[in-house]
């Protein structure tokens, strides 16, 4: 039930609660509030609840998950040199 | 799709999987709450990858599979009356009600519909304020149910319609809150769980500063975790982490969506319209301050005073362990009536009825593998 998408925000029209998008889920585009995410412009990507934006994406934030990876594997590199730290945290 | 796809790399799950084999030296037992995460575990498999020391337990994370019986036989009780206009989110009306003579017009509210009521399914509450609107010599109820997600749109129903006057729309709430439940879990004797994973978007609405209290005090890591493959393992490899290096912090591991804070606009809302109220949870019982009803201001808007029913009681049916299965104790299979006596199509409790629903979740994706592992086609 929790189930909210990600979508774009393609145009925006009225002011302050009443104010609401048309978001693009991958072509299908819906009217969707803005009333909790005031600070929205066209073009960001919003996270979509039954008709409600309840977030903006963070598109550097968004790059941690592949980010965490690229340092988990640089830790390996180094663990598994002659010599390199031998655990996690000596290596953190 | 942008922010969805890549979140399903095959090659990067891999490297999760793997990282999470590496790091994995005794059994761990990790709770999810929150269906949708139910749903993408169960779905790609990803409690099956995992090494045999992972044990993935399904919490009571379903506002369906939670909503008390009495609630449900409220629903159906107003649904069948002349007048109304009983408005719902898809996933309610296959729930079942109980055995109740009050309940004479239909056990779901499918049946109720079938026998004449006019049920109407919507994809958010103010599509029913407009119905409403549209029908002034109607009595329009929306069945207001969720966690901490969907608060914020059934709170802006309620005050636009306080606010515009529309004086036929009312509310039936059931509405419930993560963190008492995880609390409750922890404090049973019996718990099994030892780190969570904090459900993406009631935190993206809530933030995450009312875990850090639960995790310092009982002593279990508490990841806020999205819903994507990648999302769950990388989640998953945060939580396990912190429990082979004996942390219990609060980490977030869906931080495009989550802030520390959480929505203020949202947060604000929902605690003018909704205030925290001890609420029953199907198949659990009772939980202290762990639900929303309406304020004072909008007491106007409650269904249940306007249709007196609030002192309306009614049991649970015993055969259905779904207060078992959401604490983790058991799972899908372990049931004696899964997969003969209730099936999605004749659910006996609600967790066979949403799609993120543990039992559904197993009946949809592992009932068919098993058929074809023994017909010897393999998947």
């Amino acid at each position: 039930m929790c189930l909210a998408v990600p979508g774009k925000i393609v145009s925006i029209e009225g002011e302050d609660l009443a104010r609401t998008a048309r978001v693009s889920f991958g072509g299908i585009v819906k009217q969707v509030s803005l009333a909790y995410v005031p600070e929205a412009e066209v073009g960001n990507y919003a996270i979509v609840h039954v008709g409600f934006a309840i977030s903006l994406l963070d598109e550097d934030e968004a790059l941690q998950t592949f980010e965490y990876l690229q340092r988990m594997g640089e830790l390996d590199e180094l663990e598994s040199q002659p010599g390199g730290p031998q655990s996690r945290e000596s290596a953190e | 799709m942008k922010y969805v796809d890549e979140y399903r790399d095959p090659e990067a799950a891999q490297q999760y999987l793997a990282a999470i084999r590496g790091i994995v030296t005794r059994p761990w037992t990790i709770m999810e709450i929150c269906g949708g995460q139910t749903h993408s575990i169960v779905k790609y498999g990803i409690d099956e990858l995992l090494p045999n020391e992972i044990t993935l337990a399904h919490g009571p994370g379903c506002p369906v599979c939670v909503t008390p019986v009495e609630v449900i036989d409220k629903a159906l009780q107003i649904a069948a009356q002349p007048n109304v206009i009983f408005c719902s989110f898809g996933d309610m009306l296959r729930v079942p009600g109980s055995i109740h003579p009050a309940n004479a017009n239909g056990s779901d509210l499918f049946s109720v519909k079938a026998a004449g009521g006019d049920v109407r399914i919507v994809y958010s509450p103010m599509d029913a304020v407009k119905i409403a609107q549209q029908n002034p010599d109607k009595r329009v109820v929306f069945f207001a149910v969720g966690f901490e997600t969907t608060a914020p749109a059934n709170a802006m129903s309620v005050h636009y319609a306080k606010q515009n006057r529309v004086s036929n729309y009312s509310v039936l709430v059931s509405h419930v809150l993560v963190p008492p439940a995880m609390e409750a879990i922890l404090a049973s004797p019996t718990n099994c769980v030892q780190g969570f994973l904090a459900a993406g978007h009631v935190c993206t609405v809530m933030g995450y500063t009312e875990y850090q209290p639960i995790a310092a005090k009982y002593r279990v890591p508490i990841v806020v975790t999205g819903f994507e493959p990648l999302d769950l393992l990388q989640g998953i490899y945060m939580c396990l982490l912190q429990l082979e290096q004996g942390r219990c912090e609060v980490e977030n591991q869906y931080s495009r969506s989550v802030r520390r804070e959480g929505n203020q606009p949202a947060q604000q809302l929902v605690a003018k319209v909704f205030r925290v109220v001890n609420r029953k949870w199907r198949g659990i019982g009772e939980i202290s301050h762990s639900g929303l009803g309406l304020t004072a201001d909008y007491a106007d808007f409650d269904a249940e005073l306007r249709f007196g029913l609030s002192q309306y009681r009614a049991q649970e049916d015993s055969e259905c362990i779904s207060g078992l299965i959401m604490q983790g104790a058991k799972k899908p299979q372990a049931c004696t009536a899964y997969d003969n006596r209730c099936t999605p199509d004749h659910p006996l409790g609600a967790p066979m009825v949403s799609s993120e629903g543990a039992c559904a979740a197993y009946y949809r994706y592992r009932r068919l593998r098993n058929k074809n592992l023994v017909e010897g086609s393999g998947v």
